[in-house]
Order: C-alpha cells, then structure tokens, then sequence
C-alpha cells in the first residue's frame, strides 16, 4: 500500500512544478492542442493522485484492511465520530486512527471541492449566457456586413460569441466602424472555430479550478495559458480561411482601441495580443512528429498511472 | 428570430419609449400594425416581468407595465460582460481580444503604425 501513496503523492506534488514548466515555456505556441492535451492531463492527473494519495494515506495498511473497504471503513469513521463531537481527538493510543481518519477526511472533501466548483461553474455560465441571450433578443440587429452575427449598438469595440446550443457570434457597432470588411471576415472565421471546436468546454475545468484556488499562482498562469492556447487554435482555424494578414490587423486595432484595464502588473508588450500577432505574422513549424509522440505519451501516463494506482489499490 | 422572441422585443420597444408605465391595452394600441389579441399581448408582458425585463403595478383592476430599466442600461450590461469589465472572470463568453492594459493598447498601437508603414513600403512583403 504504502508505495502506491507515495507514487500518488509523488504524482500530486510533481504536477505542480511541471504546470509551472509549461506555463513559461515557449513550445506550445507551435502546437497548441497537443499542449492543450498536456495541460488537461495535468489537471487530472493532479487531482486523481492528490484525492488517491489522501484516500491511501487514510486507508492505511493492515488492520484497516485498505483497500476499497478500508477507505469506506474509515469514511464511516470519520462521520460517526463527527456526529459524536469527538472527531481527531488527539490521545495518544487513538492518535494514528485519528491522523488516518484526517487524511480520509481531507481526501473527500478535496473530491467534493473539486466536483462542486465544476457543478457551480457549469452552472454559472449557463445562466449567464442565457442572460446574456436573452439580452441580445431585445437588442442585438443583423447586419448585412456581418452575415450570421448580431450587431450591438455601442462605440466600444467588442467581438465575441456566446457558446452553447443556441450559440451567438456579436459585434459591436464599435468593431463593425473599426475593421474593413476583410478583418470582419476574419473575425468571424476566428468566432465560429470557437462555437464549432467548443473550446468553451476546454477552458471551463481551469476556470472553475481557478475560482476555487484564488490564491495560487500556479491555477492562474493555467487558466491564461489555456486561454491563450485556445484563441492560437482559433487563429489557426481562421488562417485556413482568410490571409494571415486580416487577422493580425483585426487583432491589432481591436487591441489598440481596448484600453479600458488600468495598467498595472501587466505586461507593457502587448501581452496575449502581441503574442498571437507575432505568432501569426512569424509562423514558427509545428512541433516535430517526435516531439508531437512525446507530449502524447507524457499527457498519458499523467493520467494512466494514477489511475491505475488507484485501481490497484483500492 | 422566432415569433416569441419578436414580439418581446417590439414590446419592450414600446416600453422604452414611453415613460410612463402602460395598461395591456394602451400596449395593445401602439402595435396596431400587428393585429394581436389582447392575450398575446399579456402573456409577453408576464413573460417579460419574469425575466425582470419588465415591472408591473397594480393601478385600480389593471396591471399597468415599464421597462425595469432603460435600454441603454441593457447595453452598458451587455458591453460589460463583452470587455470582461465585471471583475468575474468566467468562460461564459468567449472574446476575440481579452482585457488589454493602456500599456498594451498602447504597445498594440504602435506595432500597427509600424505594420502599415512596413505594408506600404512593400506591399508583397506580407506572408498569407
């Protein structure tokens, strides 16, 4: 039992320093779904060894039995005892039940953390989509420039779309007076590679991930490094339609005109924007088949052998 | 759009142009062009107070309704959540640029003064 707790742990532990990795490094601007692909394994390849880790380490070996029965033993434990008011009391002959039964504890309440922020995330955006559906109904007019979009009447320049069965693509009246009609092309080449490819459903675990763990540094730069790898994969859908060109202006002058952040800690180099302009006017090879198999077989394991420690164990 | 959702929006129309609120009647009168029955016309009304779109108060036996808020009201809420200015950040809307600083804008700015000058300098420099 006790080397498959700390393989998962090892596994949990591990993630974190390679989410970093991935975060600053430069190879996913080439291929940016296999780097997706690594990025979701990450993410649950961390929280099947962090939940299995704590769920052994609460098993334990021996007398408990481990195993399935010996989490389940425990769970049951932990709930009979908090019903009694007398949950981790600390005496010495019970201290090493007490310290299995935290571990047991903390294991289920990581697992139902991480479910909930899913379930509540989900939710969210659906109401807030049907907001803004619902907005867009009484507001919104087509446009001849802009076939199949709904145009909203305000200065700002806002390009966006609505994911979802009844999606939306929405252009501001700002971004229609902004861009030739090349660039709206382009635009709206990028807009329907996002409703089509439903990289919403990508971004959604890191987002809700990001809502539950405000603090860390390491589920920020995950989410913006998802973000970002997401609209690369539009761009390049855009690019199958529409000259490299359109698109980068388009990105250029929807960019210059939306200064509405204050700036602060954020970069002064144009950021996300000049990262996909530079990657559109500079396009750099794919990753190498090779390299491709590697990521591939990395984003496996992260997920397989947690999983199958989990399922020799227990 | 379907039917539903056209009707709801004439009527708010004919909501926001008014500032007084507005029997199901006097709703009725203003989109005579459309010939609908009197129900038609309250059953969007109700619609629409439940969506919050619409109030209605009580004035003798008649419901009387108004736009719970301006249309320009709607619009800054729709353009919020567009610029990602709400301070919530969720995937509910996918942007084709998201936030950008002043310092960025500004950046972005002047590599597209640059970009022209390129383009116009030579033309075919241009990949795609």
């Amino acid at each position: 039992m006790f080397p498959a707790v700390l393989i998962l742990a090892a596994v949990a532990a591990g993630c974190v320093p390679a989410a970093s990795a991935l975060a600053s490094a430069r190879w996913p601007g080439r291929s940016p779904a296999a780097a997706i692909l690594l990025w979701q394994a990450i993410g649950l390849g961390w929280g099947l060894a962090a939940v299995g880790a704590l769920a052994g380490l609460g098993a334990g070996r021996g007398q408990a039995g481990g195993g399935h029965a010996g989490v389940v033993r425990a769970a049951l434990e932990v709930a009979s005892r908090a019903v009694r008011g007398t949950a981790f009391r600390a005496r010495a002959a019970g201290l090493l039940v007490d310290l299995r039964l935290f571990f047991v504890a903390a294991g289920l309440v990581l697992l139902l953390l991480l479910c909930w922020v899913l379930v509540a995330a989900f939710t969210a955006v659906l109401r807030a989509r049907r907001r803004q559906r619902d907005l867009l109904s009484l507001l919104a007019h087509g446009d001849p420039k802009v076939p199949g979009a709904l145009v909203v009447d305000h200065p700002a320049a806002a390009a966006y779309c609505v994911p979802g069965l009844r999606s939306r693509i929405v252009i501001s009246a700002g971004t229609l007076k902004l861009l030739d009609q090349a660039e709206l092309a382009a635009v709206l080449a990028h807009e329907r590679a996002h409703l089509r490819e439903r990289h919403d459903l990508v971004l959604l675990p890191f987002t809700a991930l990001l809502r539950a763990f405000r603090w860390s540094a390491v589920a920020r730069r995950a989410e913006s490094a998802v973000a970002l790898l997401v609209e690369m994969l539009a761009d390049d859908h855009a690019l199958r339609h529409r000259p490299a060109r359109e698109l980068a202006t388009a990105l250029l002058r929807v960019g210059a005109a939306g200064s509405r952040v204050p700036s602060g800690a954020l970069a002064a180099d144009g950021g996300e924007v000049a990262v996909r302009v530079a990657r559109l006017l500079r396009p750099a090879p794919g990753l190498s088949a090779p390299a491709l198999a590697l990521v591939c077989c990395t984003a496996g394991l992260l997920v397989a052998v947690p999983a199958a420690f989990l399922f020799i164990s227990f | 759009m379907n039917r539903l959702g056209e009707l709801e929006r004439a009527i708010m129309d004919v909501l926001w142009e008014t500032p007084e609120p507005l029997t199901v009647r006097q709703v009725s009168g203003q989109l005579t062009a459309r010939d609908l029955a009197h129900t038609t016309v309250m059953t969007v009304l109700d619609r629409l107070a439940k969506k919050g779109f619409a109030r209605r108060e009580r004035d003798g036996r008649a419901w009387r309704y108004r736009a719970a808020e301006t249309r320009e009201a709607y619009v800054t809420e729709l353009m919020l959540n567009a610029l990602d200015q709400t301070g919530d950040r969720q995937a509910a809307l996918a942007r084709f640029v998201r936030s950008v600083s002043g310092a960025e804008a500004r950046a972005l700015r002047r590599a597209l003064e640059a970009l022209e000058a390129f383009e116009q300098a030579d033309p075919a420099a241009w990949p795609g």
